[in-house]
């Protein structure tokens, strides 16, 4: 029975894991998915984002409230860092993706560098009331620092798919990525919509950041395990797929937990990149993408 | 008549819902002018790049001086003979026009630096591109690139060369110019087929005309023949103009 | 090619008059950590701006080889130049494998592919005892021969070896067929093809060349330092400057990666007595982003355009001369 529980534990502990690395592959969804910008910054967004909350739970504030205040100053950092990329290369007829590759490799190096010249290299954590206890349901023990954050995850994913599927603005951005100059013959500026889905990307970085530092403390170079996670969601979802980024997130969190539960923790990090591969070798167009 | 020196047998291929090519079976002839008409989307394109190893088609064979190249990669088609130019020209830019003639020679021919030289300068000589020797290859115009694009296929000593709309907008003169390379490269012993939408060079240029329409063959004649048919007229004009 | 490898062979012989000549052994000291990245430099070089791959993950084949290296001393005793070669070995293999896995697909996947292998390499040697895991092994190499007068005079004097012949091998690929092959396939892929180019196989070379690169310039660090631990075998910085030496140099050619190394790397030698080491990683941040945005071929494409603006003939003979 021994055997039982801990594989019951350890499927909970994947499904609730899982649904937290879909939160912060929902912003990557948008950059890399829809867009096709290759972002790999947004790892050390997410950890940023986790700092902004961290600070503030030091003054009282909620973590997951801290979270959705501070998206909104974000989204227009997401904006200005959008400009900055496009106006870099896009404006010159595309940089080639050596060049935005790096930019944003050199962006995530001085966020972190950054954000440890301000807080230190000692890990930062949040106290909220409920982290320390679990729920009991039968033979599971879920602590609730997992649970809780999870649980924001189907919420975020259900408005943000909303959006991108029924407002006007949401139309604009899923179109941009078909065909830019389609959108700009309909009169929208396909610059001012990409900036703007930027935006959003940081937004939802934060909102992760939040769910991150509820589940455990964060130092500033946190991000980089989480690089070949949150791509592997992405390509599994299927480029370009919302609804898609909470299933491969629990599927690729049950996957590491089970690998981290049976055979050795040193293997997880290959766990989300094994599946990457297997994803864009057998199915490239993933689990609900739709072939180009 | 000597047996076929390209022989396509029931290639198709889909991408996912979409029949791009229906089975399709073509022959070329050494030194033959093939033409190759139809509307956008008829499969022009992708029949080619079956044929040249860039797509894989779903069924069929292509056999290619007796042997069966079905399965094998692009580069290696291109180095028993087989050369392509593309639609829009992709000259390898940050290297000169001599440079370019020189990257399918290192890997089709295998001579020494010197001898390449010579013949990329011969071949230079042959499209008139000689004063562009040393020029970067981004910086030459679009008739330049047309013919550097032709100039690269050729490099390598084909002998089929696949030219996919090499004339898209050019002026007349230009065409004319495309033209009668293309012609001198026939004379010299190198199959063409030729995929176009300009009719007059297309007729003037072929023995033989295919005319495909999604992604199957509907007619087959000399050029004469081929544009008093009523299944190519309904194709590219609309029924009104086949009962004319 | 000949007259240049004969230079090189040149400067990597009287390099050994060198322990001889100077009595400081802090010149050799500092100087092996310009000649290290002069190594790391090329060898990202030959992938970077041959082919157009982003390698983020130098530290891993750096740290791989170092630990190859401490591995083939600590189980065999292996002397110096058998550490080098199994090095590179292994840094060949782990290029491979990294540029099969990726390179069929996109290239995007590569750059992230590498930053993963970074951690990974670093989770395995931590969870490895007879590595030393996460505390580090102490490494007692042989005592250097006497003609140097110690282990850092001997240890820069192959390094300098190594800087000579990567930058020989890194100007031979250049400007032979396999430097046109993988910049053509660097400009359009689906033309290299067509023009007979093997493009996988070529891309697998380059990925080999590099990956040997960069690993055998980890190959003599632990016997530099007597001590190897994941934290300075897979460092963040190596990562970085790998990146950044090239394209603030230039991509274009050989020299790039060594101007941008002995730069970057006298810089940083300098500053961090003075500055933290987060401080020099966000300064070169920056500096690379300026790059990127502002002069993307590098100083080396800075000082051509200038060249270019005053002598409009001079494009056209410089263009002969590397035909």
């Amino acid at each position: 029975m021994i055997a039982l529980e801990l594989i019951l534990n350890a499927i909970a502990t994947g499904v609730a894991l899982g649904s937290i690395y879909a939160l912060m592959a929902m912003g990557l969804a948008i950059t890399f998915g829809i867009l096709h910008i290759p972002n790999v910054a947004h790892p050390a967004m997410v950890v940023a984002g986790a700092y902004a909350v961290a600070i503030s739970n030091q003054y009282g504030l909620d973590p997951i409230l801290a979270g959705v205040i501070w998206s909104v100053p974000f989204y227009v950092l997401g904006r200005l860092f959008y400009a900055f990329y496009a106006g870099s290369f896009e404006a010159r007829g595309g940089g080639n993706t050596l060049q935005s590759l790096t930019l944003f490799f050199g962006a995530s190096l001085i966020i972190e560098v950054a954000l440890a010249v301000a807080f230190g290299t000692d890990m930062r954590s949040v106290n909220v009331g409920y982290v320390g206890h679990s729920l009991q349901l039968g033979l599971i023990v879920l602590p609730y620092r997992f649970l809780v954050p999870a649980l924001v995850t189907p919420a975020v994913m259900l408005a943000l798919w909303l959006y991108l599927v029924r407002t006007p603005v949401g139309l604009a951005i899923r179109a941009v990525a078909h065909d830019e100059r389609a959108v700009s013959i309909s009169g929208l500026d396909p610059f001012a919509v990409k900036r703007h889905a930027f935006g959003i990307a940081m937004a939802l970085a934060v909102i992760a950041g939040a769910a991150l530092v509820i589940t455990g403390p964060i130092d500033p170079f946190g991000g980089r395990v989480y690089i070949g996670r949150v791509f592997a969601i992405v390509v599994l979802a299927g480029m370009g797929a919302i609804p898609g980024v909470l299933l491969a997130g629990i599927l690729i969190g049950v996957a590491e937990s089970l690998v981290m539960s049976f055979l050795s923790p040193s293997w997880a990090t290959g766990v989300a990149f094994a599946i990457l591969l297997a994803t864009l070798g057998l199915k490239p167009t993933g689990l609900f993408g739709a072939a180009r | 008549m000597s047996e076929a020196l390209l022989q396509v047998r029931g290639v198709a291929k889909s991408f996912g819902a979409i029949k791009a090519l229906g089975p399709v079976d073509l022959d070329l002839g050494a030194r033959e002018r093939l033409g190759i008409i139809g509307p956008n989307g008829s499969g022009k394109t992708t029949l080619i790049n079956c044929i040249t190893g860039f797509f894989r088609p779903d069924r069929g064979t292509i056999v290619y001086k007796g042997e069966d190249i079905t399965g094998e990669p692009a580069y290696i088609r291109a180095r028993k003979g087989l050369a392509r130019s593309f639609q829009i020209p992709r000259p390898f830019t940050g290297m000169t026009v001599l440079e370019n003639l020189l990257v399918p020679m290192d890997y089709c021919i295998h001579a020494s630096e010197k001898t390449e030289r010579q013949r990329a300068e011969a071949v230079l000589q042959s499209v008139g591109l000689e004063g562009q020797r040393d020029a970067l290859a981004e910086t030459l115009s679009q008739l330049e690139q047309r013919k550097l694009e032709l100039a690269r296929a050729l490099a390598a000593n084909p002998q089929v060369l696949i030219a996919d709309e090499a004339m898209a907008g050019l002026s007349n003169s230009e065409i004319d110019d495309i033209l009668s390379l293309l012609f001198a490269l026939n004379a010299s012993g190198v199959a063409v087929i030729m995929i176009e939408h300009i009719m007059h060079a297309v007729m003037r240029f072929s023995q033989r005309v295919i005319c495909l329409e999604t992604g199957r063959i509907i007619a087959q004649a000399p050029p004469a023949e081929i544009v008093r048919n009523p299944k190519v007229q309904k194709a590219y004009f609309g029924e009104q103009a086949a009962h004319r | 090619m000949l007259p240049f490898t004969l230079i090189a062979a040149a400067i990597a012989l009287g390099g050994l008059m060198l322990p001889q000549l100077i009595g400081n052994p802090y010149y050799f000291y500092a100087g092996y950590g310009v000649l290290q990245y002069v190594v790391i430099a090329t060898g990202w070089n030959i992938l970077g701006g041959g082919a157009g791959y982003t390698n983020f993950g130098a530290s891993a084949f750096f740290g791989g080889g170092a630990y190859m290296a401490a591995l083939l001393f600590k189980a065999f005793d292996a002397p110096l130049f058998v550490q080098i070669l199994g090095a590179a070995a292994a840094g060949m293999l782990l290029g491979v494998i990294t540029g099969y896995l990726t390179l069929r697909i996109q290239g995007v996947y590569f750059a992230i592919a590498t930053v993963a292998l970074v951690v990974m390499l670093d989770t395995v040697v931590q969870n490895t005892e007879y590595l030393g895991g996460a505390s580090g092994l102490a490494v007692l190499a042989a005592p250097a021969p006497a003609w140097f007068g110690g282990q850092t005079q001997y240890v820069f004097c192959i390094m300098l070896g190594l800087a000579c012949g990567a930058v020989v091998l890194a100007r031979w690929v250049e400007v032979s067929w396999v430097g046109r092959g993988l910049r053509a396939i660097k400009a359009s892929e689906p033309a290299a093809e067509a023009c007979g180019v093997p493009t996988l196989k070529l891309k697998l070379f380059a990925c080999a060349l590099s990956g040997g690169v960069m690993a055998a310039a980890g190959a003599p660090y632990p016997t530099y330092s007597a001590y190897l631990d994941p934290v300075s075998a897979f460092n963040l910085t190596i990562g970085l400057n790998a990146l950044a030496m090239p394209l603030i140099g230039g991509t274009r050619s050989w020299i790039g990666p060594v101007i941008g190394a002995v730069l970057l790397a006298s810089v940083q030698q300098i500053a961090t007595v003075t500055i933290s080491s987060e401080f020099n990683i966000l300064v070169v941040g920056v500096v690379l982003i300026a790059f990127v945005v502002a002069a993307p071929e590098g100083l080396l494409g800075l000082v051509h355009r200038s060249k270019r603006k005053l002598q409009p003939e001079f494009g056209k003979i410089d263009a002969q001369t590397r035909s």
